[in-house]
């Protein structure tokens, strides 16, 4: 069985994004980028299932400039069998993503697409539900436990009231949630050996989707600022404050 | 122009979720049905009748919607959509999970985690955990959006919209719920409590969090939040964690205890009206959205406190 994982390079988690003066977007130019790191783990689920004989090869997608080849390599380098970038230069909406994905899922014929529930830059969360609907398998999104046997998974999910465990026919598609693994470094070895491995370049266009956007961003600004508050200096002032001057005791 | 809203519920009970979505909802400015898909919910379906400014519930009861799969839930929405302009979720488990599938089907951008609604096709959304606020105009003739029930507030009770049956779709049969842990609670839930108490990593233990949080959280009558660290720690369970990638909160009162305050936690308790932080670290960025901080030891300020406010049950009394 093959495993698809789908991967995006964003701003580095640690960064702190500053809003464009003009209202444009966020400053991405100079800021260090990563993968994402629901992806991250979506790679770890899927090399301990090869690990483990579940899966017999993972491949790592991405759609986005070229520069997403670093991207991909980073989960070449913690194993990744070889990798797809779908390349483009303009901003592709989710649904456009799930498009290119089924398109790859047709082509590859995986049992199983793992791709992180979120990313961290336009926090969205669609992608992975929109391909299992486009290609018509069924989703286990916010997994913390994933385990697959004879042609099932059963996942465990991260819900509002705890957890929920959910049996899925295979091929399906999972996300990932923050403790379904912890996800492996790529050793300088592996990084070495991952400049080696196939990586094919296609650009968007030659995948025959439509990847026009739906959406028009008007403008992009800061949110509204917390004024800084003051320090108290014991219990009692801090209860006296709440109660005289916030008005929430 | 007219708007479906999928409900948020447990059969049994209406989440205020739906309450608040149906807020964002409305302002959308055409007449809402909402959608009550699960199995023996005619309790939540009345519930939901009795919500202001609604045109009707729709109850889809069938057991194959008892626990609201996505497959079967999804087609149930499907069979549906025919008849409206616009399909609406709370940003809960279910709704985020649904909804995309619902927009990819039909052909449609989704406009996630929606915070404002300017026009009925023009929202505002937070995106890099909230640190930039998206205006996004859809250009689409049908609109799927899921609601930060944390932005609106809930719609007034004192309707009475009359409850029509639809039929649950075939389920796909693709995926069966196999068993549900749910954290049994006297507690208010987190994202609709007044007030909100959470503990960090410097609780240091399951047993400490337990030890000194709960007895504040009651005190105050308050839910109980924790931060990504404390939940990876295990010192809180995975449903309490608040942030950008867990429960996003505005209580009246936020109480933030031994958590320093990463950027992903701040995206998720940054519109409490009132934050309240109390860390060793005077240099922590919790206080730099903290309106009243307080720097000392949590294990001598939590007992001084909890026994310094007045019990929540007696000021209901009073």
């Amino acid at each position: 069985m093959k495993i698809i994982v789908a991967v995006k390079r964003v701003v580095d988690f640690n960064v702190k994004v500053r809003v464009k003066s003009d209202g444009t977007g966020v400053e991405t130019a100079n800021v260090k980028m990563s993968m994402n790191p629901f992806d991250e783990i979506a790679v770890e689920e899927a090399l301990r299932l090869r690990e483990a004989g579940v899966a017999t090869e993972v491949i790592a997608v991405s759609i986005g400039p070229a520069q997403a080849q670093e991207t991909i390599r980073t989960a070449i380098a913690m194993g990744a069998d070889r990798g797809i970038l779908v390349r483009t230069d303009t901003a592709v909406e989710p649904l456009a993503v799930a498009k290119v994905l089924s398109a790859l899922v047709a082509e590859e014929q995986p049992g199983l697409v793992i791709l992180g529930k979120q990313a961290i830059d336009d926090d969205a969360g669609q992608v992975g539900q929109m391909l299992s609907a486009l290609v018509g398998w069924p989703v286990a999104t916010f997994a913390s436990k994933l385990v697959v046997a004879d042609g099932k998974a059963e996942v465990t999910r991260e819900v509002d009231g705890g957890l929920q465990t959910v049996e899925v026919k295979l091929p399906a598609v999972v996300t990932t949630d923050l403790r379904l693994n912890q996800p492996r470094y790529a050793t300088l070895p592996n990084i070495m050996k991952a400049k080696s491995k196939r990586l094919d370049d296609r650009p968007l266009a030659d995948l025959g989707v439509d990847a026009a956007a739906r959406l028009t961003v008007l403008k992009t600004e800061e949110p509204p600022r917390r004024k800084g508050g003051i320090k108290v200096g014991s219990v009692a002032e801090l209860v006296e404050k709440l109660r005289d001057e916030a008005g929430v005791l | 122009m007219t708007t479906l809203l999928i409900a948020e519920h447990s059969n049994s009970k209406l989440s205020e979720q739906t309450a608040k979505a149906l807020t964002a909802a409305l302002a959308l400015g055409a007449p809402v049905d909402i959608l009550v898909a699960g199995h023996e919910a005619g309790a939540a379906a009345q519930a939901a009748s009795q919500l202001a400014g609604i045109r009707k519930v729709l109850l889809a009861d069938d057991v194959s919607l008892a626990h609201q799969l996505a497959e079967p839930l999804v087609a149930t929405v499907l069979a549906l959509a025919d008849g409206y302009d616009a399909i609406v979720a709370p940003a809960t488990a279910v709704g985020k999970t649904v909804a995309p599938r619902v927009a990819a089907l039909l052909d449609v951008s989704q406009v996630s985690e929606v915070i404002e609604v300017l026009a009925p096709d023009t929202f505002k959304r937070p995106i890099y955990a909230g640190n930039a606020i998206q205006t996004v105009k859809t250009g689409q003739a049908r609109n799927v959006l899921t609601i930060r029930t944390a932005s609106f507030r809930p719609a007034t009770a004192g309707g009475s919209a009359p409850v029509e049956t639809v039929a649950a779709a075939a389920d796909p049969g693709i995926s069966r719920h196999v068993g549900s842990q749910v954290s049994e609670s006297a507690r208010p839930e987190l994202t609709a409590a007044r007030v909100v108490v959470s503990g960090g990593r410097a609780l240091g233990s399951a047993e400490k969090f337990s030890e000194v949080i709960l007895p504040l959280a009651d005190r105050l009558g308050a839910a109980v939040g924790a931060s990504r660290a404390a939940v990876d720690a295990g010192y809180a369970p995975n449903d309490w964690q608040v942030g950008q990638t867990g429960k996003i909160v505005a209580p009246d009162l936020y109480v933030a205890i031994g958590i320093s305050g990463a950027i992903q936690h701040i995206a998720g308790m940054k519109d409490a009206r009132c934050i309240v932080a109390i860390n060793k670290d005077g240099d922590a960025p919790i206080f730099q959205v903290a309106d009243y901080g307080l720097v000392g030891d949590l294990f001598e300020i939590l007992p001084e406190l909890t026994a310094a406010l007045p019990a929540a049950s007696e000021k209901a009394a009073g």
